[in-house]
């Protein structure tokens, strides 16, 4: 019996800014992790990863890493996608400036 | 220092014209990414875990106050405030915008500062001493040849696809201050019966394969280096691996074939190229000699640092970051980029632009990089200490730890870098501010940690006296620690304790291993490495791991 196959996001890096990004369902390149299609077929996985690396006017470095279904959308099963999706541990800069209000702290 | 002629100013116009082409041609989809990567990495341009990466070459790590000013306008226009100073003497950007490097190119060219194969196959930035110049123990600056050897590899049509990166250091005493035998040739200046050559080092390098260079010549004389190091860089083209990443370097090839095999092949290829050497590389070098004088020593009491010893701040600071210049009335001072709890390295634009100032007036406006991830003035009169360390206090960069158990190595990791296995800035942090808190750096005395976040070694941590090299273990950050490493004339390879340690369990693990040094080594001057060497490693294993030493005895 086969091993399921384990959902999938497609993620990249963006030419010009090279912030990290990830695949959309309608196609756009969102900043943002929980926008991201998650791909459940491997065959269909396949054909999306081929189509966006094609994208090369728009991306950098396309490829498929593991999710799990969360809450708020899919999450990073290992921990380098979670550093992507969140930016440096040691700076507040990065996605999670981005994302936040910045609070008050020193750099 | 070195100032660009016509031609070397053309050279780097030129380079940042085509290269900002490239960058247009592959925005427009002329270039394929495929066909850009090895052009952008040529370019020092770096694709990595959440923005671009540009390395700003230094050259044998030195600088003047007007481009660390302008490193300091770069990073705070174009990037994120701050500069990230590395273990081959580079700066780092870690926030560049593809669009906006033509402009920071053009900026860096202002100033005659490139980025120019700071990545590639190529040969990489030649690195040396950072007290070269004030040293009392060096045969003479060993910078101009330093500099001859960056103008000669500079676009060299027959170097520009090696099997990969190759990196030479070059150091004109018996103690090495650059790890000269983890390089892939290894240049040591000396004199013999009134004549100058140098000792030829090659095969060294860290990574996963980690060897100590082997010596291919005892003495080079000088005219011949030139020819001589060409003649290295051809065999290596002609016979190292293109087949296998991971055994292309230098240093793999004269292991599997042999030193004496690889000797021969060199001093063949030496034979034929020789000739065609015919003095022109000497003019040039004593032309470049000439930008390298010693600046004109100040002549002035030293009672303003003798009496500011009295300061207990100022005293720490002037014990631990000072080191003998060959003036006696001059110091070498090295700034310490390492303050506990702040990221190894790191330099804000405001704390460049301080530093600059300081340089231009204490400091003969000479400014070097290290390979320790700090900054040094190596020509500062002793009169003007106490001013300049108010200076730098004032700019938060007085810590006075420098050669202590905070003032680690450490490369930018998983944090920033793409090729990372686990964080090595966070371990860096935690340990530095453990050490801090207890309050034992200055008992422990010269500790040095170095950390990578992978098996590439940029964090130098083969040669750390404690050496942390973090990865991915079942998908979580596990840390192996080594043993016993030196980076020094007496460069040896660390050894691996046992089995890795989860990111929250490392600092204790490493507060284990001092612990036990200060418990059993003879007295306070007997430093970590000494008593390592006496001991062995058998005590650390067992304050390491006190189960396995329970069940062992069991």
């Amino acid at each position: 019996m086969t091993r399921p196959y384990a959902p999938k996001v497609i993620t990249a890096n963006a030419l010009v800014s090279g912030e990290v990004v990830y695949l959309t369902a309608d196609d756009r390149w969102s900043p943002d992790l929980s926008e991201a299609e998650v791909l459940e077929d491997e065959a269909h996985a396949a054909l999306r990863e081929i189509e966006a690396a094609a994208r090369a006017a728009e991306v950098v470095g396309v490829y498929l890493f593991e999710v799990r279904h969360g809450p708020r959308g899919p999450e990073p099963v290992h921990f380098r996608e979670a550093f992507r999706a969140t930016g440096p541990s040691n700076r507040f800069h990065g996605k999670q400036a981005e994302a936040a209000p910045r609070p008050a702290r020193a750099a | 220092m070195y100032r660009y002629d016509d031609f070397d100013a053309a050279l780097v116009r030129r380079r940042v014209a085509e290269f900002s082409q490239q960058i247009a041609r592959r925005l427009d989809g002329s270039l394929t990414e495929d066909e850009f990567r090895p052009l952008r990495l040529m370019n020092g341009l770096y694709l990595q875990l959440h923005a671009y990466m540009l390395r700003i070459a230094v050259p044998y790590g030195t600088l003047n106050a007007a481009k660390l000013r302008q490193l300091a306008m770069i990073a705070e226009r174009w990037d994120k405030g701050y500069g990230h100073v590395t273990t081959r003497t580079n700066m780092q950007l870690n926030w560049p915008r593809l669009n906006d490097v033509p402009d920071i190119l053009s900026a860096l060219a202002d100033v005659e500062m490139h980025c120019i194969q700071t990545s590639g196959n190529c040969v990489r930035n030649v690195t040396s001493d950072q007290f070269a110049g004030a040293a009392a123990d060096e045969v003479d600056d060993p910078r101009p040849y330093a500099e001859l050897l960056r103008q000669w590899s500079t676009d060299h049509p027959e170097f520009a696809f090696l099997p990969r990166k190759f990196k030479i250091a070059v150091i004109a005493s018996k103690a090495d201050r650059a790890a000269m035998r983890s390089h892939d040739i290894g240049l040591r200046l000396l004199e013999q019966d009134g004549a100058r050559g140098f000792e030829v080092w090659v095969g060294g390098g860290l990574g996963r394969t980690p060897m100590v260079a082997q010596r291919l010549a005892p003495f080079l004389p000088e005219a011949d280096l030139l020819a001589y190091v060409e003649a290295i860089l051809s065999a290596y083209n002609s016979i190292g691996r293109r087949d296998n990443k991971y055994k292309a370097r230098v240093k793999i090839t004269v292991f599997e074939n042999g030193l004496d095999a690889f000797r021969t092949l060199v001093e063949e290829r030496f034979a034929e190229i020789r000739p065609a050497f015919d003095g022109r590389d000497r003019e040039l070098l004593s032309h470049i000699r000439a930008a390298f004088a010693p600046p004109a020593w100040k002549v002035a009491r030293t009672d303003a640092h003798d009496a500011a010893l009295s300061d207990p701040v100022y005293r720490a600071w002037a014990g631990q970051n000072l080191s003998a210049h060959k003036n006696p009335d001059y110091a070498s001072v090295t700034i310490s980029l390492k303050t506990p709890g702040k990221t190894p390295g790191d330099i804000s634009s405001d704390q460049m632009r301080a530093l600059a100032d300081l340089a231009e007036a204490h400091g003969h406006d000479d400014i070097r990089f290290t390979h320790e991830q700090n900054i040094a003035l190596p020509h500062v009169h002793k009169a003007d200490l106490p001013a300049l360390h108010a200076g730098l206090k004032a700019a938060g960069l007085a810590t006075a730890n420098v050669g202590l158990i905070s003032d680690i190595i450490a490369c930018p990791g998983m944090d920033y870098c793409a090729l990372a296995t686990a964080r090595s800035i966070p371990v860096a942090q935690k340990i530095a501010t453990r050490f801090e808190a207890l309050k034992l750096e200055h008992d422990i005395g010269p500790l040095k940690i170095k950390i990578s976040g992978c098996i590439n070694a940029c964090g130098h941590h083969h040669i750390g006296h404690i050496g942390i090299l973090g990865l991915d273990r079942a998908g979580v950050e596990n840390y192996q620690i080594t043993l016993g490493g030196d980076g020094t004339e007496d460069m040896v390879v660390g050894e691996r304790t046992g089995p890795g340690f989860a990111y929250d369990q490392v600092t204790d693990a490493v507060e284990r291993i001092v612990r036990a040094y200060l418990a059993q080594r003879e007295g306070p001057g007997e430093t970590f490495l000494a008593c390592y060497r006496r001991l062995g490693i058998a005590p650390f294993k067992a304050a390491l791991y006190p189960d396995r030493e329970a069940a062992d005895a069991a």
